[in-house]
């Protein structure tokens, strides 16, 4: 039920933004609750963004995990 | 996004595993529990559990809100639709078992039951059929009540009206680490319901129950991190609150969501089925908006239902006291197709993601 996908940002009209899930799948959401612009990746959970995803953020994770393999290895 | 940076990494997940067997205590047991059908999902369906340590269990926790919706709101909606008025409601809610009926089985005796994918379809239905009267069944967590809240704000027709089942986690979490038979050592905290609330609800879970808390996202590589920053705060001595899935979760969460939230909604004490009140725990359509409170509307008001059927182990199932295949009716009287509980009804309800991959998960 929590479910929720992330889709592309297409265009945006006021309170309605045209969104990409990814291989060709267009659909219409609602994004009263978040400041999107064209290109953002969004959470869409049934009809409504949630959420914009942060791309850094995303970059930062990945280099987190790294460091925290590298660290453990290092105590070894 | 997840594909270019490699968020399902096999490489990574290997090495984390690793780091998991190394980091978790040798004999001792840990039992880490979380609360999101989709973790869930991720969990049982990437095998998760089978990577893990034997003494390391993770459980799923109340986190389907269609399984938490007690019997009489079920009944609320029967009883609506079985008067004639069309009620609207997500995919998942059909099949849920009231006392006596189903949705499902209000729809087979002739009642008007729509599916819809969201709030704003069934608003759009509502519009284009004036002479009807709608009702929408309004379940979910904090993820699903801002769509909600944005719709009574938009003023929604006439002949459109709210019953609102809204229910809110953190409550719900607060009473499985007060439960002291359930020994539980951490929490794997929702994403999506976060990316709404923020961090700050959980707070309370390192603070005052010395509880490791990480707020975690959906790749498998996501859950497997998540419990690996549990095992080392345990292994630490240090619980605290940490968040793994930064790229959609801020410290504030989305505050335009909860403005909205708090404008619509009164927070009162609510019934989980099988798991009886929790206290502060329901969102209630405030008396500003009770023109849109289906309850009030349609005279509608069931105070107790038959939450759990003879024989049914939902209510165990649901605090992970008990693995789906420990229940008696698990895929004999229980099946997707004629649900006898209600964690068996939704894609995210723990006995049907079990069934879909039984012969994949740990039996």
């Amino acid at each position: 039920m929590c479910l929720a996908i992330p889709a592309k940002v297409v265009s945006v009209r006021q309170e309605k933004a045209r969104v990409d899930f990814g291989e060709g799948v267009l659909r219409e959401v609602n994004v009263t609750l978040v400041k999107a612009k064209v290109g953002d990746y969004v959470l869409v959970h049934a009809g409504y963004a949630i959420q914009v995803l942060d791309e850094k953020e995303a970059q930062e994770t990945i280099r987190l995990w790294n460091e925290i393999l590298e660290a453990e290895t290092v105590q070894k | 996004m997840a594909e270019k940076l490699k968020f399902r990494d096999p490489d990574l997940a290997k090495r984390i595993t690793e780091k998991i067997h190394e980091i978790a205590p040798k004999k001792e047991a840990v039992k880490i529990c979380h609360v999101c059908g989709t973790h869930e999902w991720t969990i049982t369906h990437f095998g998760i559990r089978s990577l893990l340590p034997e003494n390391v269990e993770v459980i799923a926790g109340p986190g389907c809100p269609v399984c938490v919706t007690p019997a009489s709101e079920v009944d609320e909606a029967v009883q609506i639709a079985l008067k004639g008025m069309a009620v609207t409601c997500f995919g998942d809610v059909l099949r849920v078992p009231g006392s006596k009926m189903s949705l499902l089985d209000a729809k087979a005796e002739g009642a008007e039951v729509r599916v819809v994918y969201s709030v704003s379809d069934a608003i759009r239905i509502a519009e284009k059929e004036p002479n009807k009267e709608f009702a929408f069944f309004a379940i979910g967590f904090e993820t699903t009540a801002p769509s909600t809240a944005v719709e009574i704000l938009n003023k929604p027709p006439e002949n459109f009206s709210f019953l609102v089942s809204h229910r809110l986690i953190p409550p719900a979490m607060k009473m499985l680490v007060e439960m002291k038979d359930l020994n539980l050592n951490g929490f794997i905290a929702p994403g999506h319901v976060s990316t709404i609330i923020g961090l700050k609800p959980y707070e309370i879970f390192p603070k005052i129950y010395g509880m490791p808390t990480v707020v975690a996202g959906f790749e498998p590589l996501d859950v497997l991190f998540g419990v690996y920053m549990i095992l080392k705060q345990l292994r630490e001595g240090k619980p605290s609150l940490e968040n793994e899935y930064a790229r959609a979760v801020r410290w504030e969460g989305n505050t335009k969501a909860q403005e909205l939230m708090q404008k619509v909604f009164d927070v009162v004490d609510g019934n989980w089925r099988g798991l009886g009140t929790i206290s502060c725990s329901k969102f209630t359509l405030n008396e500003k908006y009770a023109v849109y409170d289906a309850h009030l509307k349609h005279d509608v008001k069931v105070e107790h239902g038959v939450d759990i059927q003879r024989g049914c182990r939902c209510h165990l199932v649901i605090i992970g006291k008990i693995k789906p295949t420990e229940c008696p009716l698990f895929m004999k009287a229980c099946t997707p197709q004629k649900p006898v509980g209600a964690c068996m009804v939704s894609i995210e309800g723990t006995c049907r993601i079990w069934v879909k991959t039984i012969n994949r998960v740990d039996k």
